[in-house]
Protein backbone atom coordinates (compact mmCIF):
# COMPACT_ATOMS: atom_id res chain seq x y z
CA UNK A 1 0.00 0.00 0.00
CA UNK A 2 1.26 3.16 -0.74
CA UNK A 3 -0.46 6.14 1.10
CA UNK A 4 -0.25 9.57 1.49
CA UNK A 5 -0.73 11.69 4.73
CA UNK A 6 -2.10 15.36 4.47
CA UNK A 7 -1.43 16.91 8.03
CA UNK A 8 -1.52 20.85 9.44
CA UNK A 9 0.15 22.91 11.22
CA UNK A 10 -2.91 24.85 13.50
CA UNK A 11 -2.52 27.02 16.31
CA UNK A 12 -4.38 25.44 19.33
CA UNK A 13 -6.67 27.88 20.05
CA UNK A 14 -8.65 25.77 22.51
CA UNK A 15 -7.88 27.55 25.67
CA UNK A 16 -6.04 30.89 24.25
CA UNK A 17 -7.28 33.99 24.27
CA UNK A 18 -8.24 35.03 20.38
CA UNK A 19 -7.30 38.51 18.79
CA UNK A 20 -8.03 39.68 15.45
CA UNK A 21 -5.15 41.70 14.31
CA UNK A 22 -5.76 45.66 13.06
CA UNK A 23 -6.19 44.42 9.47
CA UNK A 24 -9.25 42.76 10.82
CA UNK A 25 -8.59 39.81 8.65
CA UNK A 26 -6.04 37.36 10.76
CA UNK A 27 -5.78 36.99 14.10
CA UNK A 28 -2.62 37.94 16.50
CA UNK A 29 -1.18 34.52 16.97
CA UNK A 30 2.21 35.35 18.29
CA UNK A 31 0.99 33.76 21.56
CA UNK A 32 -0.57 30.57 19.85
CA UNK A 33 0.84 27.07 20.36
CA UNK A 34 0.82 25.31 17.17
CA UNK A 35 0.85 21.77 16.43
CA UNK A 36 -0.70 19.00 14.26
CA UNK A 37 -4.81 19.25 13.93
CA UNK A 38 -6.15 16.74 15.89
CA UNK A 39 -7.46 15.01 13.37
CA UNK A 40 -4.60 14.97 10.94
CA UNK A 41 -2.79 13.05 14.18
CA UNK A 42 -4.89 10.19 14.18
CA UNK A 43 -4.88 10.32 10.03
CA UNK A 44 -0.88 9.53 10.76
CA UNK A 45 -1.34 6.71 12.95
CA UNK A 46 -4.10 5.44 10.75
CA UNK A 47 -1.68 5.40 7.76
CA UNK A 48 1.74 4.10 10.32
CA UNK A 49 -1.06 1.05 11.31
CA UNK A 50 -1.90 0.39 7.95
CA UNK A 51 1.83 0.20 6.79
CA UNK A 52 2.36 -2.29 9.60
CA UNK A 53 -0.67 -4.81 8.78
CA UNK A 54 0.35 -4.17 5.02
CA UNK A 55 3.37 -2.98 4.35
CA UNK A 56 4.07 -0.08 1.93
CA UNK A 57 5.24 3.51 2.33
CA UNK A 58 3.91 6.58 4.09
CA UNK A 59 4.76 9.89 2.16
CA UNK A 60 3.97 13.07 4.09
CA UNK A 61 2.16 16.26 2.53
CA UNK A 62 2.04 19.64 4.08
CA UNK A 63 1.49 23.06 3.15
CA UNK A 64 3.26 25.16 6.05
CA UNK A 65 6.21 27.00 7.22
CA UNK A 66 9.72 26.21 8.11
CA UNK A 67 8.32 26.07 11.70
CA UNK A 68 6.28 23.27 10.91
CA UNK A 69 8.92 20.99 9.95
CA UNK A 70 8.66 19.97 13.84
CA UNK A 71 5.42 18.25 13.25
CA UNK A 72 6.66 16.87 10.06
CA UNK A 73 9.59 15.19 11.09
CA UNK A 74 7.49 14.01 14.43
CA UNK A 75 5.03 12.10 12.14
CA UNK A 76 8.59 10.56 10.36
CA UNK A 77 9.17 9.30 13.82
CA UNK A 78 6.10 7.43 14.21
CA UNK A 79 6.81 5.42 11.03
CA UNK A 80 6.03 8.00 8.10
CA UNK A 81 8.92 7.40 5.50
CA UNK A 82 8.98 10.84 4.16
CA UNK A 83 7.87 14.41 3.15
CA UNK A 84 7.01 16.98 1.02
CA UNK A 85 6.23 20.58 2.57
CA UNK A 86 5.00 23.07 0.47
CA UNK A 87 6.03 26.87 1.26
CA UNK A 88 4.47 29.34 -0.88
CA UNK A 89 2.72 32.65 0.71
CA UNK A 90 0.67 33.21 -2.72
CA UNK A 91 -1.90 30.24 -1.37
CA UNK A 92 -5.29 31.42 -0.37
CA UNK A 93 -5.21 29.81 2.50
CA UNK A 94 -8.78 30.67 3.88
CA UNK A 95 -10.17 28.56 0.79
CA UNK A 96 -10.04 25.33 1.80
CA UNK A 97 -11.00 24.37 -2.29
CA UNK A 98 -7.71 26.20 -3.36
CA UNK A 99 -5.63 24.41 -0.81
CA UNK A 100 -6.66 21.31 -2.18
CA UNK A 101 -6.11 22.49 -5.18
CA UNK A 102 -2.51 22.84 -4.10
CA UNK A 103 -2.50 19.27 -2.71
CA UNK A 104 -3.68 17.76 -5.46
CA UNK A 105 -0.83 19.48 -7.71
CA UNK A 106 1.47 18.03 -5.52
CA UNK A 107 0.12 14.60 -5.61
CA UNK A 108 -0.17 14.50 -9.72
CA UNK A 109 2.94 12.55 -10.58
CA UNK A 110 2.49 10.44 -7.37
CA UNK A 111 1.48 6.56 -6.76
CA UNK A 112 -1.10 6.34 -4.30
CA UNK A 113 -3.70 3.89 -3.32
CA UNK A 114 -4.71 5.92 -0.25
CA UNK A 115 -4.58 9.65 0.88
CA UNK A 116 -5.45 10.25 4.15
CA UNK A 117 -6.39 14.05 5.41
CA UNK A 118 -8.08 15.32 9.25
CA UNK A 119 -11.88 15.16 8.71
CA UNK A 120 -11.81 18.79 9.83
CA UNK A 121 -9.53 21.63 11.08
CA UNK A 122 -9.18 23.23 14.58
CA UNK A 123 -8.89 26.46 13.29
CA UNK A 124 -11.29 26.75 10.69
CA UNK A 125 -13.42 23.48 10.51
CA UNK A 126 -14.54 23.29 7.29
CA UNK A 127 -14.41 19.61 6.52
CA UNK A 128 -14.29 20.19 2.75
CA UNK A 129 -10.65 19.64 1.91
CA UNK A 130 -10.25 16.39 1.67
CA UNK A 131 -13.35 15.67 -0.02
CA UNK A 132 -12.39 18.50 -2.75
CA UNK A 133 -8.65 17.10 -3.31
CA UNK A 134 -10.67 13.64 -4.04
CA UNK A 135 -12.45 15.62 -6.57
CA UNK A 136 -9.38 16.96 -7.97
CA UNK A 137 -7.67 13.78 -8.50
CA UNK A 138 -10.56 12.19 -10.41
CA UNK A 139 -10.97 9.21 -7.33
CA UNK A 140 -13.11 8.11 -5.07
CA UNK A 141 -13.54 9.66 -1.06
CA UNK A 142 -15.48 8.96 1.85
CA UNK A 143 -15.61 11.74 4.86
CA UNK A 144 -15.49 11.39 8.79
CA UNK A 145 -14.04 8.04 8.74
CA UNK A 146 -14.43 6.26 11.81
CA UNK A 147 -12.52 2.22 10.62
CA UNK A 148 -10.80 1.40 7.63
CA UNK A 149 -10.17 -1.97 6.66
CA UNK A 150 -8.45 -2.36 3.56
CA UNK A 151 -9.38 -5.06 1.00
CA UNK A 152 -8.29 -6.48 -2.45
CA UNK A 153 -8.45 -3.50 -4.92
CA UNK A 154 -10.95 -1.45 -2.02
CA UNK A 155 -11.19 -0.01 1.16
CA UNK A 156 -13.98 -0.45 3.51
CA UNK A 157 -14.77 3.04 5.13
CA UNK A 158 -16.73 3.09 8.49
CA UNK A 159 -18.30 6.61 8.22
CA UNK A 160 -19.47 8.63 11.67
CA UNK A 161 -23.30 9.89 11.39
CA UNK A 162 -24.77 11.94 14.15
CA UNK A 163 -26.11 9.82 16.91
CA UNK A 164 -22.82 7.31 17.06
CA UNK A 165 -24.44 5.38 13.92
CA UNK A 166 -21.97 4.43 11.44
CA UNK A 167 -22.61 3.87 7.61
CA UNK A 168 -20.23 1.06 6.11
CA UNK A 169 -19.25 2.33 2.19
CA UNK A 170 -17.14 0.37 -0.07
CA UNK A 171 -14.50 1.87 -2.44
CA UNK A 172 -12.49 0.88 -5.52
CA UNK A 173 -9.07 2.19 -4.41
CA UNK A 174 -7.24 4.47 -5.19
CA UNK A 175 -9.59 6.65 -2.50
CA UNK A 176 -9.12 9.72 0.04
CA UNK A 177 -10.00 9.24 3.52
CA UNK A 178 -10.84 12.04 5.68
CA UNK A 179 -10.25 10.63 9.08
CA UNK A 180 -12.34 11.49 12.57
CA UNK A 181 -10.54 11.62 15.79
CA UNK A 182 -10.96 8.79 17.84
CA UNK A 183 -10.36 6.56 15.37
CA UNK A 184 -7.23 4.66 17.24
CA UNK A 185 -4.76 5.83 19.73
CA UNK A 186 -1.98 7.99 17.96
CA UNK A 187 1.18 6.62 19.50
CA UNK A 188 4.19 8.77 21.11
CA UNK A 189 6.99 8.48 18.68
CA UNK A 190 10.09 6.32 20.07
CA UNK A 191 13.37 7.50 20.59
CA UNK A 192 15.12 5.71 18.11
CA UNK A 193 12.21 6.90 15.58
CA UNK A 194 13.03 10.71 16.54
CA UNK A 195 16.72 9.90 15.49
CA UNK A 196 15.74 8.52 12.45
CA UNK A 197 13.65 10.64 11.37
CA UNK A 198 16.44 13.00 11.24
CA UNK A 199 17.48 11.72 8.26
CA UNK A 200 14.73 11.17 6.33
CA UNK A 201 13.73 12.71 3.35
CA UNK A 202 12.05 15.65 3.32
CA UNK A 203 11.69 18.09 0.16
CA UNK A 204 10.44 21.84 0.49
CA UNK A 205 8.85 22.59 -2.81
CA UNK A 206 6.81 26.19 -4.10
CA UNK A 207 4.10 26.10 -6.49
CA UNK A 208 6.38 26.53 -9.38
CA UNK A 209 8.17 23.38 -8.68
CA UNK A 210 5.01 21.63 -8.20
CA UNK A 211 3.65 23.26 -11.73
CA UNK A 212 0.73 24.86 -10.22
CA UNK A 213 -0.16 28.15 -11.39
CA UNK A 214 -0.41 30.65 -8.72
CA UNK A 215 -2.88 32.71 -10.15
CA UNK A 216 -5.46 29.59 -9.95
CA UNK A 217 -4.54 29.23 -6.10
CA UNK A 218 -4.13 32.79 -4.79
CA UNK A 219 -6.64 35.00 -3.43
CA UNK A 220 -7.48 36.76 -6.13
CA UNK A 221 -8.13 33.69 -7.45
CA UNK A 222 -10.39 32.47 -4.74
CA UNK A 223 -14.63 32.58 -5.16
CA UNK A 224 -14.82 33.66 -1.82
CA UNK A 225 -14.44 36.84 0.11
CA UNK A 226 -12.98 36.87 4.08
CA UNK A 227 -14.42 39.98 4.90
CA UNK A 228 -13.56 40.46 8.04
CA UNK A 229 -12.98 38.56 11.66
CA UNK A 230 -14.77 39.92 14.62
CA UNK A 231 -15.00 38.70 18.05
CA UNK A 232 -18.81 37.72 18.42
CA UNK A 233 -20.68 39.01 21.87
CA UNK A 234 -21.44 36.00 23.50
CA UNK A 235 -24.50 36.69 25.52
CA UNK A 236 -24.03 34.61 28.69
CA UNK A 237 -26.81 34.54 31.64
CA UNK A 238 -24.69 32.81 33.92
CA UNK A 239 -23.76 34.03 37.69
CA UNK A 240 -20.44 34.09 38.30
CA UNK A 241 -19.53 32.93 41.55
CA UNK A 242 -16.11 34.33 42.16
CA UNK A 243 -13.15 34.33 45.75
CA UNK A 244 -11.09 31.30 46.02
CA UNK A 245 -11.19 27.66 44.64
CA UNK A 246 -12.25 26.82 48.01
CA UNK A 247 -14.96 29.63 48.47
CA UNK A 248 -16.41 29.36 44.61
CA UNK A 249 -16.75 25.50 45.87
CA UNK A 250 -18.68 26.53 48.82
CA UNK A 251 -20.64 28.66 47.33
CA UNK A 252 -21.52 26.15 44.69
CA UNK A 253 -22.12 23.75 47.18
CA UNK A 254 -24.32 25.51 48.70
CA UNK A 255 -26.83 26.70 45.67
CA UNK A 256 -27.18 22.80 44.40
CA UNK A 257 -28.31 21.75 47.98
CA UNK A 258 -30.24 24.64 48.50
CA UNK A 259 -32.12 24.93 45.03
CA UNK A 260 -32.48 20.89 45.48
CA UNK A 261 -30.41 20.37 42.49
CA UNK A 262 -28.66 17.50 44.08
CA UNK B 1 -34.09 34.26 -10.34
CA UNK B 2 -32.98 34.09 -6.94
CA UNK B 3 -34.46 30.88 -6.15
CA UNK B 4 -33.00 29.06 -3.05
CA UNK B 5 -32.67 25.29 -3.52
CA UNK B 6 -32.74 23.73 -0.17
CA UNK B 7 -31.42 20.08 0.03
CA UNK B 8 -33.27 18.26 2.74
CA UNK B 9 -31.84 15.53 4.62
CA UNK B 10 -33.18 12.64 6.13
CA UNK B 11 -31.75 8.80 7.51
CA UNK B 12 -33.63 5.53 8.20
CA UNK B 13 -37.07 7.21 7.07
CA UNK B 14 -37.11 10.80 9.10
CA UNK B 15 -36.13 13.97 8.36
CA UNK B 16 -33.60 15.42 10.28
CA UNK B 17 -33.67 18.61 12.14
CA UNK B 18 -31.24 20.87 10.29
CA UNK B 19 -33.77 20.64 6.96
CA UNK B 20 -36.27 22.58 9.62
CA UNK B 21 -33.46 24.24 10.92
CA UNK B 22 -32.54 25.64 7.01
CA UNK B 23 -36.66 26.88 7.38
CA UNK B 24 -35.53 29.77 9.72
CA UNK B 25 -32.95 30.97 6.64
CA UNK B 26 -33.80 30.21 3.45
CA UNK B 27 -36.60 32.00 3.52
CA UNK B 28 -35.20 35.75 4.35
CA UNK B 29 -32.55 35.34 1.81
CA UNK B 30 -35.22 34.14 -1.04
CA UNK B 31 -36.61 37.31 -0.33
CA UNK B 32 -33.89 39.47 -0.14
CA UNK B 33 -33.14 37.81 -3.21
CA UNK B 34 -36.26 38.26 -5.08
CA UNK B 35 -36.88 34.56 -5.46
CA UNK B 36 -38.37 32.07 -3.82
CA UNK B 37 -37.62 29.03 -1.63
CA UNK B 38 -37.51 25.29 -3.41
CA UNK B 39 -36.98 22.19 -1.08
CA UNK B 40 -35.28 19.22 -2.71
CA UNK B 41 -36.07 15.78 -1.16
CA UNK B 42 -34.32 12.97 -2.76
CA UNK B 43 -34.50 9.42 -2.00
CA UNK B 44 -36.77 6.55 -2.30
CA UNK B 45 -40.29 6.22 -0.65
CA UNK B 46 -40.73 9.52 0.35
CA UNK B 47 -43.73 10.98 -0.17
CA UNK B 48 -44.38 11.46 3.62
CA UNK B 49 -40.86 13.67 4.00
CA UNK B 50 -41.71 15.61 1.13
CA UNK B 51 -45.22 16.03 2.39
CA UNK B 52 -43.57 17.51 5.71
CA UNK B 53 -41.22 19.94 4.34
CA UNK B 54 -44.35 21.30 1.95
CA UNK B 55 -46.06 22.75 5.31
CA UNK B 56 -43.57 24.81 5.69
CA UNK B 57 -45.63 26.96 2.50
CA UNK B 58 -42.46 25.64 0.24
CA UNK B 59 -42.97 24.46 -3.26
CA UNK B 60 -41.37 21.27 -2.83
CA UNK B 61 -39.34 18.66 -6.16
CA UNK B 62 -39.41 15.20 -5.13
CA UNK B 63 -36.76 13.05 -6.78
CA UNK B 64 -38.02 9.55 -5.76
CA UNK B 65 -35.98 6.75 -6.94
CA UNK B 66 -34.53 3.06 -6.29
CA UNK B 67 -31.78 4.27 -6.64
CA UNK B 68 -31.70 6.46 -3.55
CA UNK B 69 -32.52 3.87 -1.46
CA UNK B 70 -29.53 4.95 0.89
CA UNK B 71 -27.09 7.81 0.95
CA UNK B 72 -24.74 7.50 -1.78
CA UNK B 73 -21.97 10.79 -1.72
CA UNK B 74 -21.59 10.19 -5.55
CA UNK B 75 -25.31 9.43 -6.71
CA UNK B 76 -25.89 12.96 -4.52
CA UNK B 77 -22.88 14.55 -6.05
CA UNK B 78 -24.23 13.43 -9.85
CA UNK B 79 -27.99 14.05 -9.32
CA UNK B 80 -27.31 17.95 -8.08
CA UNK B 81 -25.00 18.73 -10.46
CA UNK B 82 -27.61 17.90 -13.47
CA UNK B 83 -30.16 19.71 -11.42
CA UNK B 84 -28.23 22.59 -11.00
CA UNK B 85 -28.25 23.02 -14.57
CA UNK B 86 -31.59 22.53 -14.87
CA UNK B 87 -33.06 24.22 -12.52
CA UNK B 88 -30.60 27.44 -12.01
CA UNK B 89 -31.24 28.24 -8.08
CA UNK B 90 -28.50 31.46 -7.20
CA UNK B 91 -28.02 29.47 -4.06
CA UNK B 92 -27.82 25.60 -2.89
CA UNK B 93 -27.82 25.47 0.77
CA UNK B 94 -28.05 22.03 2.87
CA UNK B 95 -26.66 20.91 6.44
CA UNK B 96 -22.57 20.89 7.42
CA UNK B 97 -23.81 17.43 8.42
CA UNK B 98 -21.94 13.94 7.96
CA UNK B 99 -24.32 13.80 4.94
CA UNK B 100 -23.71 17.76 3.50
CA UNK B 101 -19.52 17.47 4.15
CA UNK B 102 -19.32 14.06 2.04
CA UNK B 103 -20.32 15.88 -1.48
CA UNK B 104 -20.96 19.69 -1.09
CA UNK B 105 -17.05 20.55 -1.60
CA UNK B 106 -16.37 17.97 -4.49
CA UNK B 107 -19.71 19.64 -6.35
CA UNK B 108 -18.57 22.98 -5.50
CA UNK B 109 -14.96 21.57 -7.22
CA UNK B 110 -17.01 20.05 -10.33
CA UNK B 111 -18.87 22.86 -11.10
CA UNK B 112 -16.11 25.80 -10.26
CA UNK B 113 -19.61 27.01 -8.05
CA UNK B 114 -18.04 29.37 -5.04
CA UNK B 115 -18.89 27.47 -1.15
CA UNK B 116 -18.93 28.60 2.14
CA UNK B 117 -19.13 25.41 4.52
CA UNK B 118 -20.87 25.75 7.90
CA UNK B 119 -21.82 29.12 7.75
CA UNK B 120 -23.91 29.64 10.78
CA UNK B 121 -25.76 32.33 9.13
CA UNK B 122 -26.43 33.94 5.60
CA UNK B 123 -27.57 37.56 4.62
CA UNK B 124 -28.24 39.23 1.02
CA UNK B 125 -26.89 42.78 1.24
CA UNK B 126 -26.18 45.19 -1.26
CA UNK B 127 -26.57 42.46 -3.84
CA UNK B 128 -23.91 40.48 -2.32
CA UNK B 129 -24.42 37.10 -0.58
CA UNK B 130 -22.96 36.79 2.77
CA UNK B 131 -22.32 34.24 5.02
CA UNK B 132 -21.17 34.50 8.52
CA UNK B 133 -19.04 31.49 10.34
CA UNK B 134 -17.77 30.57 13.78
CA UNK B 135 -14.19 29.54 13.98
CA UNK B 136 -10.81 29.55 15.76
CA UNK B 137 -12.83 26.91 19.11
CA UNK B 138 -15.64 29.33 18.52
CA UNK B 139 -14.34 32.39 19.55
CA UNK B 140 -14.14 34.39 15.99
CA UNK B 141 -16.38 35.28 13.74
CA UNK B 142 -15.97 35.65 10.01
CA UNK B 143 -17.99 37.11 7.39
CA UNK B 144 -17.07 35.88 3.96
CA UNK B 145 -18.69 37.33 0.94
CA UNK B 146 -19.52 34.95 -2.58
CA UNK B 147 -18.22 36.14 -5.38
CA UNK B 148 -20.68 36.75 -8.16
CA UNK B 149 -21.33 33.23 -9.99
CA UNK B 150 -24.54 31.00 -11.29
CA UNK B 151 -25.30 29.54 -7.68
CA UNK B 152 -23.44 29.94 -4.70
CA UNK B 153 -23.13 26.60 -2.79
CA UNK B 154 -23.40 26.86 1.18
CA UNK B 155 -23.54 24.11 4.18
CA UNK B 156 -25.49 25.41 7.62
CA UNK B 157 -24.50 24.35 11.12
CA UNK B 158 -26.87 21.69 12.71
CA UNK B 159 -28.37 23.83 15.47
CA UNK B 160 -27.04 27.32 14.87
CA UNK B 161 -30.78 28.54 14.29
CA UNK B 162 -33.87 27.10 15.80
CA UNK B 163 -36.50 25.57 13.27
CA UNK B 164 -39.69 27.59 13.09
CA UNK B 165 -43.28 25.96 13.00
CA UNK B 166 -44.52 24.53 9.66
CA UNK B 167 -46.83 27.45 8.49
CA UNK B 168 -48.93 27.14 5.05
CA UNK B 169 -49.48 24.60 2.69
CA UNK B 170 -47.15 24.21 -0.25
CA UNK B 171 -47.07 21.71 -3.62
CA UNK B 172 -45.03 18.66 -4.36
CA UNK B 173 -43.79 18.73 -7.23
CA UNK B 174 -42.21 15.07 -8.41
CA UNK B 175 -39.30 14.93 -11.02
CA UNK B 176 -37.43 12.08 -12.77
CA UNK B 177 -34.21 11.12 -11.08
CA UNK B 178 -31.81 12.69 -12.95
CA UNK B 179 -29.28 9.86 -12.47
CA UNK B 180 -30.59 6.49 -14.23
CA UNK B 181 -28.18 3.96 -13.42
CA UNK B 182 -25.78 2.91 -10.26
CA UNK B 183 -23.01 3.81 -9.86
CA UNK B 184 -19.91 0.60 -9.26
CA UNK B 185 -17.19 2.12 -7.41
CA UNK B 186 -18.68 3.22 -4.39
CA UNK B 187 -21.32 1.23 -2.67
CA UNK B 188 -23.51 1.60 0.45
CA UNK B 189 -23.41 -1.72 2.65
CA UNK B 190 -24.93 -1.05 5.89
CA UNK B 191 -25.68 0.96 8.95
CA UNK B 192 -23.80 -0.35 12.33
CA UNK B 193 -25.87 1.05 15.24
CA UNK B 194 -24.32 2.73 18.06
CA UNK B 195 -23.15 0.10 20.93
CA UNK B 196 -25.07 0.49 23.96
CA UNK B 197 -23.31 0.80 27.35
CA UNK B 198 -24.23 -0.24 30.96
CA UNK B 199 -25.51 3.27 31.72
CA UNK B 200 -28.00 5.15 29.44
CA UNK B 201 -26.89 8.92 30.16
CA UNK B 202 -30.18 10.17 28.09
CA UNK B 203 -31.93 9.24 31.04
CA UNK B 204 -29.74 10.37 33.79
CA UNK B 205 -30.81 13.21 36.02
CA UNK B 206 -28.02 14.36 36.85
CA UNK B 207 -24.53 14.11 34.69
CA UNK B 208 -21.08 15.03 35.59
CA UNK B 209 -19.39 15.54 32.57
CA UNK B 210 -15.64 15.96 31.91
CA UNK B 211 -13.52 17.17 29.00
CA UNK B 212 -9.85 17.85 27.81
CA UNK B 213 -9.40 19.52 30.99
CA UNK B 214 -9.25 16.01 32.76
CA UNK B 215 -5.93 15.88 30.90
CA UNK B 216 -5.39 11.83 31.83
CA UNK B 217 -7.18 9.62 33.43
CA UNK B 218 -5.50 9.01 36.50
CA UNK B 219 -7.38 12.21 37.21
CA UNK B 220 -11.01 10.49 37.10
CA UNK B 221 -11.40 9.12 40.73
CA UNK B 222 -11.78 12.55 41.75
CA UNK B 223 -14.87 12.86 39.09
CA UNK B 224 -15.61 9.40 40.21
CA UNK B 225 -15.80 10.90 44.01
CA UNK B 226 -17.97 13.80 43.01
CA UNK B 227 -20.49 11.81 41.14
CA UNK B 228 -20.59 9.06 44.13
CA UNK B 229 -21.67 11.94 46.04
CA UNK B 230 -24.29 13.77 44.14
CA UNK B 231 -25.08 9.99 42.76
CA UNK B 232 -24.36 11.08 39.12
CA UNK B 233 -23.69 9.04 36.09
CA UNK B 234 -20.49 9.82 34.57
CA UNK B 235 -20.17 11.80 30.57
CA UNK B 236 -17.71 13.23 28.97
CA UNK B 237 -17.08 15.24 25.61
CA UNK B 238 -15.77 14.08 22.50
CA UNK B 239 -12.36 14.61 23.82
CA UNK B 240 -12.70 12.61 26.39
CA UNK B 241 -14.13 9.88 24.76
CA UNK B 242 -11.30 10.12 22.15
CA UNK B 243 -8.72 10.00 24.41
CA UNK B 244 -10.15 6.60 25.76
CA UNK B 245 -10.95 8.72 29.51
CA UNK B 246 -14.42 7.80 29.13
CA UNK B 247 -16.52 5.06 27.03
CA UNK B 248 -17.95 6.22 24.02
CA UNK B 249 -21.20 5.43 24.97
CA UNK B 250 -21.41 8.10 27.30
CA UNK B 251 -20.28 10.85 24.85
CA UNK B 252 -22.31 13.60 24.93
CA UNK B 253 -22.74 16.20 21.54
CA UNK B 254 -23.76 15.37 17.83
CA UNK B 255 -22.02 12.41 17.52
CA UNK B 256 -23.31 11.34 20.45
CA UNK B 257 -26.04 11.75 22.74
CA UNK B 258 -28.38 14.34 23.31
CA UNK B 259 -28.66 14.37 26.96
CA UNK B 260 -31.56 16.67 28.86
CA UNK B 261 -30.80 15.58 33.13
CA UNK B 262 -32.01 18.17 35.50
CA UNK B 263 -28.28 19.28 36.25
CA UNK B 264 -25.39 19.10 34.09
CA UNK B 265 -22.07 19.90 35.69
CA UNK B 266 -19.30 20.46 32.95
CA UNK B 267 -15.67 20.26 34.36
CA UNK B 268 -13.22 21.24 32.05
CA UNK B 269 -15.22 21.41 28.79
CA UNK B 270 -14.73 24.34 26.84
CA UNK B 271 -17.98 23.66 24.96
CA UNK B 272 -17.74 23.24 20.76
CA UNK B 273 -21.11 23.36 19.45
CA UNK B 274 -21.58 20.10 18.72
CA UNK B 275 -21.06 19.82 22.82
CA UNK B 276 -23.45 22.38 23.20
CA UNK B 277 -26.19 20.91 20.60
CA UNK B 278 -26.04 17.63 22.74
CA UNK B 279 -26.34 19.08 26.47
CA UNK B 280 -27.90 22.81 26.04
CA UNK B 281 -31.14 21.63 26.77
CA UNK B 282 -30.42 20.53 30.43
CA UNK B 283 -32.23 22.16 33.42
CA UNK B 284 -29.50 23.81 34.89
CA UNK B 285 -26.09 24.04 33.63
CA UNK B 286 -22.87 23.95 35.89
CA UNK B 287 -19.48 24.75 34.34
CA UNK B 288 -16.30 25.51 35.71
CA UNK B 289 -13.21 25.91 33.21
CA UNK B 290 -9.86 27.59 33.67
CA UNK B 291 -10.65 29.71 30.41
CA UNK B 292 -12.52 32.66 31.15
CA UNK B 293 -13.38 32.48 27.15
CA UNK B 294 -14.77 29.17 27.12
CA UNK B 295 -17.97 29.01 24.97
CA UNK B 296 -19.26 26.32 27.70
CA UNK B 297 -20.42 29.53 29.88
CA UNK B 298 -22.91 31.42 26.89
CA UNK B 299 -25.26 28.20 28.27
CA UNK B 300 -24.21 28.08 31.84
CA UNK B 301 -26.17 29.27 34.71
CA UNK B 302 -23.12 28.94 37.35
CA UNK B 303 -20.24 29.30 36.26
CA UNK B 304 -16.75 29.25 37.65
CA UNK B 305 -13.60 30.01 36.13
CA UNK B 306 -10.77 27.88 37.89
CA UNK B 307 -8.81 24.97 37.41
CA UNK B 308 -11.02 22.13 38.03
CA UNK B 309 -8.73 20.01 40.00
CA UNK B 310 -8.80 22.96 42.85
CA UNK B 311 -12.59 23.08 42.69
CA UNK B 312 -13.81 19.66 42.66
CA UNK B 313 -12.00 17.93 45.60
CA UNK B 314 -13.64 21.31 47.96
CA UNK B 315 -16.79 20.87 46.05
CA UNK B 316 -17.24 16.99 46.51
CA UNK B 317 -16.23 17.25 50.38
CA UNK B 318 -18.89 20.26 50.74
CA UNK B 319 -21.37 18.55 49.25
CA UNK B 320 -21.07 15.28 51.13
CA UNK B 321 -21.02 17.59 54.67
CA UNK B 322 -24.32 19.52 53.16
CA UNK B 323 -26.11 16.10 52.34
CA UNK B 324 -25.01 14.49 55.33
Amino acid sequence: MKTVVCIKYVPDTSEAEVKVNPDGKTVDDSRFSFDINDADNYAVEESVLIKEDKGGEVDVLSIGPKQSEVMIRMAMAKGCDRATRVEDDRIAEHDPLLVAKVLAGALKEKEFDLVFTGCWGDDFNHMSTGVALAEYLGVNHASMVKKVEVLDGKVRAHRELEGGLMEVVELELPAVLTIQTGINEPRYAPIRGIRQAQKKELNVVSLDDLGVDPAEVSVDASQVVLENLYIPEVESAAEFIEGEPEEKAEKLASILTKGGLV
Amino acid sequence: MGDILVLAEHRQGVLRDISFEMMAIAPKVAEAMGGEVKVLVIGSGIDELAKKMSEYGVKVIAVDDQLFEDFNAEKYQKALSALLDDLKPAVLMTGQTAQGVDFMPALAVEKNLPYVAEAIDINYEDGTLKATRNIYSGKVNATVAFKPADTCLVTIREGAVEAPEPAASGDVEKMDSPLKEDIPYRKFVEYIEAEVGDVDITQSEILVSVGRGLKEDKNLPDIEELAKAIKADIAGSRAATDAGWIPHDRQVGTSGKTVKPKLYLALGISGAFQHLAGMKGAKTIVAVNKDPEAPIFAVADYAIVDDMFKVVPALTEKLKELKG
